[in-house]
């Protein structure tokens, strides 16, 4: 049997950073080739009508790019959070608490002039994100309860919520059929960006945070606190760091940023809430995480990357019929090989030996 | 009101508690393992779904229910291998491999049932496992209906709590198990390999979890459903803590919350009127975050968990 032991690099070296991403990519669609080699479609012409179903046409970039907004505001999220090993995985319900929000306050609630409505819109969903994963990051730090679970569990409860809200007290009765929220008013939609697309503001205001975040996490005391917190909490304990307010801090940044995802979907390329707002962008943004190496300008493209899987995917669907869970598989596989290539970065593997006989 | 109180003593109640806590007992007793190991296998929830969706169409596919129960088993295994890789040889994050897995299982399984069954609107059915009387306890009054007239897939159920007992607390294996969990080094220090412990761990809980996936299509329904599994890893994941990591503790935990989820049912049809069906089925993941809260105060993780273990370094 051949034994190999794990030896950490002192310094990895910068090509194999800047490189891991992409083998991890590469990889990952070679992998899922094989899936669709499996279901009868030629692998080159499958990814190339992915490719131009993504990027083809200023429709389709702009689709893209839509879908890649909220996408980048969870996987925002998932880097505050994770930097500091807190484990939020709550993203989902966080957007759509940021979504009740956004239809509770942008409904006719609150009117004010655009410029200050669709901010007001923002700080809403953001504090009503942020308010969601308060009472489970406080009964963490009270009472050590494990917030993996708690934030996944949760995620259900607000489902439901959302489907109770629509079917009831917040149906729209102006809508026929599928059940969804009155409209936000025009003063809070999100204007388009780009003639006929769906490209709304809100992909700008997700660059926005995606540079404040990595503006906080970098140049700031607090972002020094969050990396330290999740590098060695005790250390940081012993250091001085404010361990209760680091971790408070992170939540509530991360659900915020979530929450504002709810915002984009609901007063951006929606106008209002549905039950299906959200096909798993809070989930999708811990793969943009990962992929991003949680660096927050790394999750702008990472996100656009996703995205274009996504909206790729839908297109290749129809024109290859290979079942469209394939983009599910690719991000799943990239998840995998980003975690792959990253032991690879940190570490030396060196085999020692081969037994005897074994 | 008295009506409330009359739903369990029917036994229908109770035997709708045995039906929904089995696939719950399979993957808590799953987790259980993966965690007394060192490992947190948040991979569950997928390799449930596969699990469910595996063991379906084995059977679909022309198989028998048993080869059904075999297939499952073994793609949950395969799943655990692939997490043990990652987490036991190469050190890697266990919450994100466990969602990856998650993630990878899940549409894997939805990517192979589409390309299988392209075109079905409505679920094709199977014929899962009947009811069997056990002789003479299931002509008892209310006893007979209520325990004994059950699938062949749940007496398995009850079965696997039974070994997963005597494993983790009568044999080498199970004491290894609980040290690599506890205290790698010390296990090292025998000669015995933590990964190949940690390993056979990992890759039996998660054939559990795929098994417990698979009652749903083999035993309480009869389709496979997209979404199917619904959060009941996730719970288990709670029930783990709130049985503090023992077999036998899982199997009271996932009955009682099985037995709640089964009055929440019962109690919806009675005041399903007043009170809107969303808030009952919000019921059992609220209840888990109670559980975990309760269970705080005596909980006590197994030391070396999420902790991967590297030859020759010391922690």
């Amino acid at each position: 049997m051949i034994k190999f032991r794990l030896e950490e690099r002192a310094k990895s070296p910068y090509w194999l950073i800047i490189l891991s991403p992409f083998i991890a990519i590469l990889v990952a669609v070679i992998l899922a080739g094989i899936l669709i080699v499996l279901a009868g479609a030629n692998p080159f012409e499958s990814y190339y009508q992915l490719i131009i179903g993504a990027f083809g046409s200023k429709n389709s970039f702009a689709e893209t790019l839509a879908r890649a907004t909220p996408i980048i505001l969870t996987g925002l999220a998932a880097s505050i959070a994770f930097r500091a090993k807190f484990w939020n995985i709550g993203a989902e319900g966080q957007l759509y608490f940021g979504a009740l929000a956004t239809t509770l306050f942008g409904t006719g609630l609150v009117v004010l002039p655009s410029i200050l409505m669709i901010p007001f819109l923002f700080i809403m969903g953001a504090l009503a994100g942020g308010l969601l994963l308060l009472p489970l990051v406080l009964l963490k730090l009270y009472y050590k309860v494990d917030e993996v679970v708690t934030t996944l569990l949760l995620n259900f409860v607000v489902v439901l919520l959302v489907s109770y809200l629509l079917e009831g007290p917040w149906k729209d009765p102006m809508s026929l059929g599928w059940p969804q929220g009155k409209s936000v008013i025009d003063e809070g939609v999100l204007p388009q960006i780009l003639s006929k697309t769906r490209l709304h503001l809100g992909f700008i205001i997700s660059m926005f945070f995606a540079f404040s975040v990595w503006f906080i996490l970098s140049k700031t005391v607090i972002g020094y606190r969050i990396k330290s917190v999740g590098l060695n909490a005790a250390a940081a304990s012993h250091a001085g760091v404010p361990i209760f307010k680091t971790v408070l801090i992170v939540a509530l940044l991360s659900g915020g940023m979530a929450g504002m995802a709810g915002v984009t979907e609901t007063a951006g390329l929606k106008g209002y809430l549905t039950l299906d707002l959200s096909p798993g962008f809070g989930y999708a943004g811990i793969a943009v995480a990962m992929l991003a190496n949680l660096n927050p300008i790394g999750v702008i493209f990472s996100g656009v990357f996703l995205a274009s899987i996504y909206v790729g995917a839908d297109a290749m669907s129809r024109a290859m019929n290979v079942p469209t869970y394939l983009a599910d598989v690719i991000v799943a596989l990239t998840v995998l090989c980003i975690l792959l290539s990253l032991v690879f970065v940190h570490y030396k593997v060196l085999f020692f030996g081969v037994k005897k006989n074994d | 009101m008295i009506e409330f109180i009359e739903i369990i003593f029917t036994a229908g109640f109770w035997a709708a508690t045995i039906r929904i806590a089995c696939p719950l007992i399979l993957a808590t007793i799953g987790e259980v393992l993966c965690e007394r190991a060192g490992v947190l296998n948040l991979g569950i929830e997928g390799i449930m779904s596969i699990g469910a969706m595996v063991g379906w169409m084995t059977v679909f596919l022309g198989a028998d229910l048993y080869t059904g129960i075999l297939a499952a088993l073994i793609i949950g295994g395969i799943f655990g291998l692939l997490h043990a890789i990652f987490t036991v040889y190469l050190g890697a994050s266990q919450h994100v491999t466990g969602i990856g897995i998650t993630m990878l299982a899940s549409s894997l399984g939805f990517f192979c049932f589409k390309l299988i069954l392209p075109a079905s609107t409505t679920p094709p059915k199977i014929k899962p496992f009947q009811p069997i009387d056990i002789p003479f306890l299931s002509e008892l009054p209310f006893l007979g209906p209520a325990f004994f007239q059950h699938t062949p897939f749940t007496y398995l159920a009850i079965l696997v709590v039974i070994f997963a007992f005597w494993l983790m607390n009568s044999t080498p294996l199970g004491l290894s198990i609980k040290m690599a969990g506890e205290n790698p080094m010390a296990l090292e220090a025998q000669g015995i390999d933590v990964f190949l412990v940690r390993t056979i761990a990992v890759v039996l809980g998660s054939a559990l979890m795929a098994v417990g996936g698979a009652y749903l299509t083999l035993s309480a329904f009869d389709a496979f459903y997209f979404g199917m599994i619904n959060g009941r890893g996730w719970i288990a994941i709670a029930l783990v803590i709130f049985a503090s990591w023992k077999p036998e503790r899982a199997l009271l935990g996932a009955l009682l919350f099985a037995g709640l989820d089964a009055y929440q049912v019962r109690a919806q049809q009675l005041a399903g009127a007043l009170i809107p069906y969303q808030f009952f089925l919000m019921l059992p993941f609220l209840l888990s975050i109670v559980a975990m809260v309760i269970a705080a105060k005596r909980t006590r993780y197994p030391k070396a968990l999420l902790i991967p273990f590297r030859r020759g370094e010391r922690h």
